[in-house]
Order: structure tokens, then C-alpha cells, then sequence
């Protein structure tokens, strides 16, 4: 008979994007309770967005988030041109593709070398590692720069883009700032090579739950911006149906709500992407895979943390692909078209780093939002996480001399995995 | 941090967050070029976002975010008791920010909007100086990272910083931008305080005001032009609500 009792209390989580709670509690080697609680105060974007002028409603939504600001803005004009009817140029496509590579190249090494890898290495922080290991913070260093770089070059601004508005892009940038970050990225797939070896090192624990994983769809390339929308379970949406992919509910505890498709728990992100788009990663990104032994479809949790490396390798790469085909345009081609507002609804979907994001508009006849709409990745993860944590408790609760500090470790290293955006998904 | 072989004080710093998108606690990591010497200059002791230490002896409290829950004002009044110094970190924790707009619709509306029958707990949004005294405020939204690096060199070296008085018009001449006027746009460049470096109007977009008022803002002249050159009174009232820095004179 076991007499295991493990209790874990975490009160706003450490090293993630926002304010959730763990709690777990097991009495006699049986789970009492295991909860992941988001209890982030509510902002009400999608009340502020109401009666606002569609040039103010992709410069509001940023402001949803700190990390994936220009995901947000991205997905915003997106649903704006959906509404009014609007085709933007391919340059202007190019550009916005450029800086969303950016930010997810950026947000990844973030999560991959600041909120995720102190656990592996038993640091409370990635701070002690300036001083105790100065070459793994400066290839951290260097390569989060470069992705804030093509932000700053792209969208005015890495935090908060100031150049990318409704019918394309309001500038393009200068010619020999791209040919430098054409040369900086090129010179980074040291620093990426590096950041695998470095992940390969890593014990990633062993833990399996099954879920529904959504993303978009891809066509020909590995997609991030628009489509249609897909799951493992093999349902497929229009990016106009994106509410049939979501079912948005609300319960008492949490102030997110919880999403779901055909099972109890719906999974985006990396991982997500990963799994549903694996055969449209560069050949180079694909060999990251293949060295941290990751292959579609993968279930477990804490291989996020490697799909955002096979990433940001994957985007690093393409970037350079990016940066060359804009070189190619003509002086004279357009990065906008202009914009007339008219009655109607819109829809964008983009895959910002920790998953899907949609936003869905109504706009009244002179521009100005009448209903707006915004499910946020972290808010389709949230009840899988909660979910994952019942699952992981019940297993490392049978394992022998399991204490509290280490239940308590690794529920928050799971929850870490998610790369979780917790303010951004209680907007 | 070691200038001339001289080792500064290393004030023990927190960073904690409120309604607010984190996105200024962000900008503490970013400008990676100098973030090894930018986070030698302090000690960080609790920052929830990037390290599991949790420390209560902080001198420093860098405060991102609104407040918008009671919860909020006791976990405030709790910082304040201990930290020597409180900084308003970003337009939200300065002015309110853009979640300041929610207070222009009725909280119950909001609620069942979002939540429909299962409301939540929220409250009207309070800029962190209406709750408890606050030492210096840093906006912007985000703010800006070099200036944060000079206030901190500042605050080492216990050296008063000054914040500009003029307008950001005046940075957008410095960098040679074209003036969003010239281009038929509205800017509230003339009447927000620079030190941002005017990144917005030289990206393409006019400026929101998001650091709120410069020195000596001329609000009637401000208006009046805007209004000659066709902006109307619903456009002027939406920029200027943005983030609640000109709370009070929006027309």
C-alpha cells in the first residue's frame, strides 16, 4: 500500500509570459487535485476595439502582446483586408513574412534560452550564465539580436511594429540594412548549429498525452500566414470558420477561456505546426529534427521546446531566401494598395510563435469596428495544459521517491513547454 | 559593470507586472548588444518573467502595467512598504496605457461581451500613482530601451536624470523625417514628450502619443491646427484617448 502525499503550490509561475497557478495535490499516492489556473486580470480588447477606425485596430491589438506584437498586427490587418476586400501586393507579403520571421526567430530563442533552459542547467535565470558560461549567453545573445533586428529593419520596431498598416506595408526597408542581415543570418547558422548541440545535451523528459494538434495548412511552403486551417484528427476549416476549429468556452476558475475540436483538448505551437507541416520544413531545419529526434506526429509536451529550435533554424534559413527575393523587386514595385473601408466582417489567421491566432472583424460602412473577436494560442492551450498537468501528476506520482520539489519542477517545466503567453490569452 | 576599473553599486532591483502586455518588462532583455553590461549594472532579484528567484529585499521596484483588480492595490501597497525607489515602467503603469480605453464602456457590458454569463473580476483602470506614491515614471509603450540604459547609469552613479521637455517633433527633425502633416496624416508629435527617438513617424506611422505630454503643451493650438487640416474631432479624440497620457484635455 503507498503512502505517498506530494503537494505543489505554485502561486504565478516563473518564467513565463503572464500569471497562472499550479496546483497539485496528491494524498495516499492518489491525485486529490492537479490544476493549472490562469488568473491574469481581464483587459477587454475586444470591448476597446469596438467603435475604433480600422488604421487604430491593428495598432491596438499589438498591444496584446509583448512578444508577439507584430503576430498580433499582422493577424489584425489581416482581418481588416478580408472585410474591406483588399489584396495586398507581393512584396507586401514578403516583407510581412520577413518580419514575422524575425519575431519568431526572436521569441524562440527567448523561450529556448531564457524561460526554458535555466531548468536543464538547475539555474533560477539565463542571467548567471553571462558570467558562468559567457560563449552559450553570447550565441543566446547574438541570435535573439538578429531576430529583433529583422523586426526593427521590417516593421520600424520590434515591440510594437510601426510599419506594418491595412493594405501593406507603410515603408520598405533600405537596401543595404537587409544585405547586412542577409550576411548576419547567413553568418548565424554557426551560432543555430551551436544552440542544437547545446539542446542536444539536454534530457527531455519522457511524457506522453495525446491530443488534437490544429494548425494551418500548408500548400506548398510551411505556412504562417493565412490558409486554410487542418488537425490531426483530420479536420479541416476555412480561415473564415476559424470559431468551428476553436469553440471558445468560459469556465468559473480561470480567467482565459478553454478551446477544444473533436476532443476533450485541442494543442497549438510549434509542436502543432510541426506535426501537420513537418514535410514543407527546409532540408537544413529538418536535419535538426532528425539530430534531437523529433518526427511527426509527436506527443509529448516537452518536445515544443525542440519544434521551436527545428524552427527557428527553419525561419533563419528562409529569411535568407526572403531577403534575396525582395532584393530581386523592382524600385518601382508596391508594398500598399489603397484602402476603402466598406460594410462587412474579415477574418486573419496567423501563426505567431506559440500557435494560431485569429482575429475576426465587423466594420461598419466608414471603417470603424462595430464587433470584434481575438482567440489568442495560449488560450487554445490552456485546458490541454491543465489536462497534461492531471496526466504527468498521476504518472511521476507512482514513481519512487518522487518529493515536492521535484513534482513541483517538472509541472512547471511543463507548463514551460507551451511557451505560454498568459496575459495575451486572457486579453 | 566596471568603468575605469572603478566597481559601481549594484542596486538590488525587482520587476514586477500588472494589467499589461509585458512587453516593456521585454525590452529589459532586448538591445542584446549591451544586455551583458545592462544586467551587470543591477542585481535582479525578483523579475517573475526571466528568473525563478524570488527575493524580498529588492531597493528598486520597476512596475510594468495598469492596475485594473483589487488584488492588484494590495500587492501594490505591498511593494511600495518595501522598495526605496517605485518606478512607473511604461505608458500603462504611468497613464493607464491602452487599457485605460476600457473605462469609456460600462464594466457590466464588458463582462458579459467577453465572458457572457460568467462575468470576472475587474475594476476601473488606475494609472500606479493613483494607488501609491510613485518616485519616477519611465513611459512609453513600449519604452525605450537606451533611455532606460541612461536612467539606470543614472540612478548607478546617483546622478538626477532629465527626462527632454520638447516635443518628439523635435527627434523626427534631428533624424530628418518627413513630417506626417506633409503626408496627410494626423501626428500628435507636437504636443508628446520626446525621448523615444521618434521611431513610429520615421517607420510610417504618425505619431499616438504614448509617452503623453512634453514640457508645455499648447492643447487649443494643437486642435484647432488639426481641425484646419481636416481631422475631425471623432479622429483627434480616438489618438489622444490612445494611452491615456492626455487624460483630462482629450477634446
Amino acid at each position: 500500500m503507498t503512502t505517498v502525499n506530494l503537494n505543489v503550490d505554485v502561486h504565478h509561475l516563473t518564467r513565463v509570459e503572464g500569471h497562472g497557478n499550479i496546483r497539485v495535490r496528491i494524498e495516499g499516492g492518489k491525485v486529490k487535485e492537479a490544476r493549472w489556473d490562469v488568473v491574469e486580470t481581464p483587459r477587454y480588447f475586444e470591448v476597446m476595439l469596438q467603435g475604433k477606425h480600422y488604421t487604430s485596430a491593428g495598432i491596438l491589438t499589438a498591444r496584446i502582446c509583448g512578444i508577439c506584437s507584430i503576430g498580433h498586427c499582422l493577424a489584425s490587418v489581416r482581418a481588416t483586408e478580408d472585410a474591406f476586400g483588399i489584396e495586398i501586393p507581393p512584396l507586401a507579403r514578403k516583407l510581412r513574412l520577413l518580419a514575422k520571421h524575425g519575431e519568431t526567430l526572436q521569441s524562440h530563442i527567448l523561450h529556448l534560452y531564457f524561460l526554458a533552459a535555466p531548468d536543464f542547467l538547475g539555474l533560477p535565470s539565463a542571467i548567471p550564465l553571462a558570467t558562468a558560461n559567457p560563449t552559450v549567453f553570447h550565441i543566446a545573445r547574438r541570435l535573439k539580436g538578429l531576430g529583433n533586428r529583422i523586426c526593427d529593419a521590417v516593421a520600424g520596431r520590434t515591440t510594437h511594429p510601426v510599419s506594418i498598416k491595412v493594405g501593406g506595408m507603410a515603408r520598405l526597408p533600405e537596401r543595404a540594412g537587409l544585405e547586412k542581415l542577409r550576411a548576419e543570418l547567413v553568418a548565424s547558422t554557426a551560432d543555430l548549429a551551436a544552440t542544437v548541440e547545446v539542446f542536444a545535451g539536454l534530457s527531455i523528459p519522457d511524457f506522453v498525452r495525446e491530443t488534437e494538434f490544429v494548425a494551418l495548412k500548408g500548400e506548398k511552403d510551411y505556412p504562417w500566414i493565412g490558409g486554410q486551417l487542418v488537425s490531426t484528427d483530420g479536420v479541416v476549416k476555412p480561415e473564415r470558420e476559424y470559431r468551428a476549429m476553436t469553440n471558445e468556452f468560459v469556465t468559473d476558475a480561470n480567467t482565459t477561456k478553454w478551446c477544444k475540436v473533436s476532443r476533450e483538448s485541442m494543442a497549438v505551437g510549434a509542436l502543432a505546426r510541426f506535426n501537420l507541416n513537418y514535410r514543407f520544413l527546409h532540408a537544413e531545419a529538418q536535419k535538426v529534427a532528425e539530430r534531437l529526434g523529433l518526427k511527426p506526429v509527436n506527443h509529448n509536451p516537452f518536445m515544443n521546446n525542440v519544434a521551436q529550435l527545428v524552427e527557428a533554424v527553419h525561419v533563419a534559413h528562409e529569411s535568407i531566401e526572403l531577403i534575396d527575393e525582395i532584393l530581386r523587386q523592382p524600385a518601382s514595385a508596391p508594398i500598399s494598395v489603397p484602402v476603402k473601408p466598406r460594410v462587412g466582417s474579415g477574418v486573419g489567421a496567423v501563426e505567431v510563435p506559440r500557435g494560431i491566432l485569429y482575429h475576426g472583424y465587423s466594420y461598419d460602412g466608414e471603417g470603424h469596428v462595430t464587433k470584434a473577436d481575438c482567440v489568442i494560442p495560449t488560450t487554445q492551450n490552456n485546458l490541454n495544459i491543465h489536462l497534461d498537468i492531471g496526466a504527468l501528476v498521476a504518472k511521476l506520482a507512482q514513481q519512487p521517491g518522487m518529493t515536492d520539489a521535484r513534482l513541483e519542477l517538472l509541472c512547471s517545466m511543463l507548463v514551460r513547454a507551451y511557451d505560454p503567453c498568459i496575459s495575451c490569452s486572457v486579453h | 559593470m566596471r568603468y575605469l576599473g572603478i566597481e559601481p553599486k549594484r542596486p538590488k532591483i525587482a520587476v514586477v507586472d500588472f494589467t499589461c502586455c509585458e512587453g516593456c518588462e521585454l525590452q529589459l532583455a532586448n538591445k542584446e548588444e549591451t544586455l551583458g553590461p545592462f544586467l551587470g549594472a543591477l542585481q535582479v532579484v525578483n523579475f517573475r518573467e526571466v528568473s525563478s528567484e524570488k527575493r524580498e529585499d529588492y531597493e528598486i521596484a520597476l512596475i510594468e502595467g495598469a492596475v485594473s483588480r483589487a488584488d492588484e492595490t494590495d500587492r501594490l501597497r505591498r511593494i511600495r512598504k518595501q522598495a526605496k525607489v517605485v518606478v512607473a515602467f511604461g505608458s500603462c503603469a504611468c497613464y493607464g496605457g491602452v487599457h485605460r480605453m476600457k473605462n469609456a464602456y460600462s464594466l457590466a457590458a464588458a463582462n458579459r461581451e467577453v465572458y457572457g454569463d460568467k462575468p470576472k473580476d475587474t475594476d476601473l483602470v488606475r494609472p500606479v500613482k493613483e494607488i501609491i506614491p510613485v518616485d519616477l515614471e519611465i513611459p512609453g509603450c513600449p519604452v525605450n530601451k537606451e533611455e532606460v540604459e541612461r536612467i539606470v547609469q543614472h540612478l548607478v552613479m546617483e546622478v538626477p536624470y532629465n527626462f527632454p521637455v520638447y516635443p518628439v517633433c523635435v527627434e523626427c527633425k534631428q533624424r530628418f523625417t518627413v513630417c506626417r502633416y506633409d503626408l496627410g496624416e494626423l501626428c500628435l508629435g507636437p504636443i508628446t514628450r520626446a525621448g523615444c527617438g521618434a521611431p513610429c513617424p520615421a517607420g510610417g506611422l504618425g505619431c499616438w502619443g504614448c509617452r503623453g505630454p512634453d514640457a508645455d503643451p499648447n492643447y487649443e493650438e494643437f486642435i484647432a491646427s488639426a481641425k484646419k487640416r481636416g481631422f475631425g474631432e471623432r479622429e483627434i479624440k480616438e489618438r489622444m484617448s490612445f494611452f491615456g497620457g492626455f487624460e483630462g484635455v482629450v477634446p
